[in-house]
């Protein structure tokens, strides 16, 4: 019978060391493993394309060149016209965004606290979230007239049934043991919901809003085409309507950009920063 | 006068199909400063047994006291430590996650809170990631975390359920010896919920054998803190344990 022996092994000599560890990458490499950098090489090509076929087709009235479309867009935002207009967007987006939110919270609530509620959310997601807001505008004239009100109600149901149903599946999914967790220390009702369902579901939470977010928008504008003048001061939408109707396609355009810079501001800055330093700081989401 | 008594507890639970007795008529009682430890094969209730005694399910048969009062619902005088990794607040620090229970449940100021979390934090050796976020932490980290949170909340009961099960076999050794280690300074009373004899015999200084399908009590080992590793003596009650608990099951087959 032998005895089991351990031979040490030298430490390798670091000198020695032929392969590389660690190498640097360079600064072209760095500045290409950035999102952001690709990004706008891509939107500068799309730039010099806009402005290329606008040149060569050399009609503003069908296809305005970039640096036309840019010229008007400074000027209107120079005068006032862009900002005031995306103000009055933007503030019966808020009015209709909160409200909506503020009711997919009481329908979430209500769902996970009574197994009837969850029946109701979800027969009542399933019928409406599928009809898209802007068809209810025509009924919403009748009920509201021109106005805010039309408005407010037809961005409520465009926001409402994602936020709702994002935010119900969420809290559907989580977990058993942090569930135990939180009323083990007597948390119960809307405590209970405040300080696990919601930070616990605040993935899912926020893929609703950003959702609710771009429906919202998108029915604002195409809203206001339909109608956009209420106590004489329309939104981007009627802008872009006013325009056409002028044959200033140029401001037309100017008014699309505006519509998408907002889109991507608010898309990429704000909600991409409540993702950094919420569900990637956690480790929930990648 | 025991700390927690649980006489003659029938639990059962309803699936889709079918109400299952998970235990019958179960009595035992822990003192303080009792390791009482809950030992048993997959199906013998154990686990089911602590989710009782934390408040999450009512006996159908039987009561269940701590202290004097009856058990209803659960409560921060009784602190679970689970075996999943995810028990910690993901979107909480180490020191928010420890110091949660003390602001909610036992309501000190902000102050206290977290002087007393940083103490236990260092009980268990974890102030260098004080700061850091639980998805950064290794398993047996996040388990010493979930620990000190339970601790920190100096409850009447800790009710560990198998909280080393899904750690590796190395980690799961130091786990055990810091849980004594610990246990020597502040001697809090724990209900220990496992499946393997052998950490059941590390842990313990009483074992309750249940036997599966449903659960009922078959013996209690006491003194178990008197047998030593180096005479063998732990070995062989290892093995006597063994054979009790798979003394049917050779017939049965």
């Amino acid at each position: 019978m032998g005895e089991a022996r351990i031979l040490l092994r030298d430490a390798p000599v670091a000198a020695s060391g032929a392969d590389e560890v660690e190498r640097k990458l360079s600064v072209a490499e760095l500045l290409w493993n950035d999102g952001f950098v690709r990004k706008t090489v891509i939107i500068l090509f799309l730039a010099a394309v806009w402005e290329a076929y606008g040149v060569t087709l050399d009609n503003p009235l069908l296809f305005p060149t970039l640096h036309d479309t840019i010229a008007t867009l400074y000027d209107r935002v120079k005068d006032g016209t862009i900002p005031m207009r995306a103000w009055t967007s933007l503030k019966v987006l808020f009015m209709g965004y909160s409200a909506g939110i503020v009711l997919a919270a009481i329908f979430t609530i209500l769902a996970i606290s009574t197994r009837i509620g969850t029946d109701f959310l979800e027969t009542v997601t399933a019928m409406f979230n599928p009809l898209p807001a802007i068809a209810l505008l025509p009924l919403a004239l009748i009920w509201f007239g021109l106005g805010n009100g039309s408005l407010v109600f037809v961005l409520i149901h465009s926001v409402l049934w994602p936020v709702a149903l994002n935010t119900h599946s969420g809290f559907k999914s989580v977990s058993n043991t942090l569930r135990m967790v939180g009323r083990n220390y007597g948390l119960r009702g809307l405590p209970y919901v405040a300080k696990i369902l919601i930070p616990a579901a605040f993935g899912s939470i926020l893929a609703g809003l950003k959702i609710g977010w771009a429906f919202a928008w998108r029915t604002l504008i195409a809203a206001e085409l339909v109608f956009g003048v209420s106590s004489g001061q329309g939104g981007l939408g009627w802008f872009i309507f006013e325009n056409r109707n002028l044959l200033d396609i140029p401001a037309v355009f100017a008014g699309l950009l505006t519509v998408i810079i907002i889109g991507l501001f608010v898309e990429n800055l704000i909600f991409r920063a409540i993702e950094r330093n919420t569900v990637q700081k956690w480790g929930t989401q990648s | 006068m025991a700390l927690l008594d649980v006489s003659g507890v029938t639990l059962r639970y309803k699936t889709s199909s079918a109400v299952v007795t998970a235990t019958e008529r179960v009595s035992f009682t822990v003192d303080k400063s009792d390791r009482f430890v809950l030992l048993g094969p997959s199906g013998c209730g154990k686990s089911t047994l602590l989710k009782a005694v934390g408040g999450y399910m009512s006996p159908s048969e039987g009561r269940m006291t701590i202290g004097d009062r009856e058990i209803h619902g659960p409560g921060a005088d009784r602190m679970m430590i689970f075996q999943e990794f995810d028990q910690l607040l993901p979107w909480k620090s180490v020191l928010a996650n420890v110091m949660f229970p003390l602001l909610t449940a036992r309501k000190l100021s902000r102050k206290d809170a977290e002087a007393k979390a940083r103490a236990y934090i260092e009980k268990v050796g974890l102030t260098r990631v004080v700061d850091a976020y639980p998805h950064t932490l290794s398993g047996g980290m996040k388990q010493r975390v979930a620990i000190a949170r339970g601790m920190a909340m100096e409850p009447d009961i800790l009710l560990m359920d198998e909280p080393f099960a899904a750690l590796d076999a190395l980690t799961r050794r130091t786990c055990q010896d810091e849980l004594l280690q610990l246990w020597s300074e502040t001697k809090f009373t724990v209900l220990f919920v496992t499946h393997s004899i052998a950490e059941a015999i590390r842990i313990g200084n009483r074992i309750l054998l249940l036997s599966p399908h449903p659960g009922r009590v078959k013996a209690e080992v006491v003194d178990v803190d008197k047998v030593s590793n180096e005479d063998g003596g732990a070995g062989r009650l290892e093995k006597e344990i063994h054979d009790l608990l798979f003394a049917g099951e050779a017939t049965a087959h």
